[in-house]
């Protein structure tokens, strides 16, 4: 994120303006990825007016950037009207898709309408693991010739390289893919389950020594040794950190014109089809709810040694149970990164060995970080995970 | 130097108040910028069919208690770096509204309008 931006985006949350939005227009989709979080069944989408209102109120609450996501968002005849619609209102437009659907004329289009940028899922370099992913033969070469299309009018294409097991060797070779095709290149190694609970995706997970062995290619983490150091103890400033934008700065909308903090965060906080955006916005108790917490409040993560690092998704966690707790994905990148366990990792480890073994033998009680020390050094041994 | 110069706001840029402040992102190479007070009435007022110097006298000289050839000059160069930036469009004749960016009145400027005698 640039200075300027970030610095607009630290303005906008002091004037509880929220500055970027999500609008999945529909969960219909061209691919039937095995990692999906989404239902792809049409359970009722905003129509094009409703879509158009909604469009005018986010304008009106100072909502900037604006990610038109799905499903497959070209699978909606109204795309261009939409999309015309948000040009008009001066959005800044990003557009999440996996592309099959562009050819030349779309891409001109896409042009002239001046779209800020449009990220791809690209999850191999080689058709057989990329479409086995999507359940899509030819999708890889069509997905790739969209890219050239949208190059060839000048603009802006980031790569997004979901990892799980299936291609999680295969991230070198989707960016260098990406170099050729001149597109920006993004990974993602987190599968999340589904928006309705499911958490059977979550077996696609890469597991934690390919994390350890991705967190060490400099290629992609700049300097290993600082990217994998030992995290410093939290500080005030850290326990009083927001965890992320969601709810603060960012929101979502579903097709079904369902209110959520984020994607990845399915609180409904309200409907934009029975109430104004800025309405919802401004007076959603679950989103005064989200708004209020910080690391200090919550258990367990605030006296975790990696609360200074950690990228705790509160909607991952929400997911899990508690938006006031862990959210274990992130602890396990955490841990395949410095090799030190989370408070909540040693928790569960303990947990399952108390159910092996029937009983609780030993009482322990997590132990507050302390200043610059690691948590394995506290006796509690990094082996003890993998036993 | 009688030749009139109008302005129009591109198309291909996102903009947004924040607060006083106008947010521009420029569609040449998705560069960000904050506009001015005197940049954001000149943008907000550029709407291709009236003249740069009728801008000046009726928004922003009454704002800014500046002397209108001064004004004028100041106002022109600025029309100049914003177009320079992709910002917006100056011709000598107007230009077609079909393909002028509208401005959006935030919630926060609507409630002022109204509590406004």
């Amino acid at each position: 994120m640039s200075v300027l931006l970030q610095e607009m985006s630290e303005r906008a949350l002091r004037l509880g303006v929220p500055f970027s939005a999500q609008i999945d227009l529909t969960y219909r989709c061209n691919e039937q990825c095995i990692h999906c979080y989404l239902d792809h069944d049409d359970h009722g989408e905003m129509t094009t007016a409703e879509i158009k209102n909604l469009l005018k109120e986010m304008a009106e609450a100072g909502v900037f950037i604006l990610t038109f996501s799905g499903g497959e968002i070209f699978l909606r005849k109204d795309f261009f009207e939409i999309l015309e619609c948000a040009r008009s209102l001066t959005f800044c437009i990003k557009l999440k898709t996996n592309a099959v659907l562009i050819r030349e004329a779309q891409a001109a289009r896409l042009r002239d309408l001046g779209v800020e940028s449009i990220q791809i899922s690209i999850y191999s370099h080689r058709p057989e693991v990329h479409d086995a992913i999507t359940k899509v033969p030819g999708s890889l070469r069509r997905s790739i010739n969209a890219i050239r299309f949208l190059k060839s009018q000048g603009l802006k294409v980031i790569m997004a390289n979901v990892l799980m097991t299936q291609n999680m060797q295969d991230y070198n070779g989707v960016r260098t893919l990406a170099e050729e095709l001149g597109a920006e290149y993004t990974l993602d190694p987190t599968i999340t389950p589904m928006m309705d609970g499911d958490r059977s995706v979550l077996a696609l997970n890469a597991g934690e020594s390919a994390l350890r062995n991705l967190f060490r290619e400099e290629a992609f983490v700049g300097n290993a040794d600082e990217f994998c150091a030992p995290p410093p103890p939290p500080d005030e400033n850290s326990l009083a950190a927001l965890p992320c934008s969601a709810g603060h700065t960012a929101c979502y909308v579903s097709p079904y014109g369902e209110f959520y903090p984020c994607v990845q965060f399915p609180l409904s906080c309200g409907n934009v089809r029975q109430q104004r955006f800025i309405d919802i916005w401004r007076d959603s108790e679950q989103l005064k709810e989200v708004r209020s917490i910080r690391l200090r409040d919550l258990s367990g993560c605030s006296q975790c040694a990696h609360g200074s690092t950690c990228t705790r998704c509160p909607g991952l966690a929400f997911m899990e149970g508690n938006m006031r707790g862990p959210s274990t994905a992130d602890c396990e990148k955490s841990y395949a990164r410095t090799g030190i366990p989370s408070v909540n990792l040693l928790a569960q480890k303990l947990e399952q060995k108390e159910k092996k073994s029937g009983a609780r033998l030993v009482q322990i009680q997590i132990v507050p970080a302390i200043t610059g020390t690691r948590l394995s050094s506290l006796g509690i041994s990094v082996n003890a995970m993998a036993s | 130097m009688n030749r009139k110069l109008y302005v129009a706001r591109s198309p291909r840029i996102a903009a947004r108040m924040l607060g006083e402040e106008m947010l521009v992102m420029s569609g040449q190479g998705s560069t960000l910028f904050t506009l001015n007070p005197t940049a954001t009435i000149l943008w907000q007022s550029a709407d291709g069919a009236t003249p740069l110097d009728e801008i000046v006298d009726r928004r922003i000289c009454p704002e800014f208690e500046v002397q209108p050839e001064e004004a004028q000059r100041d106002a022109e160069a600025l029309a100049q770096d914003l177009a320079k930036h992709g910002i917006l469009l100056i011709s000598e004749q107007p230009i077609s509204t079909q393909s002028i960016a509208k401005p959006v009145a935030s919630v926060q400027q609507q409630a002022q309008e109204k509590v406004r005698p």
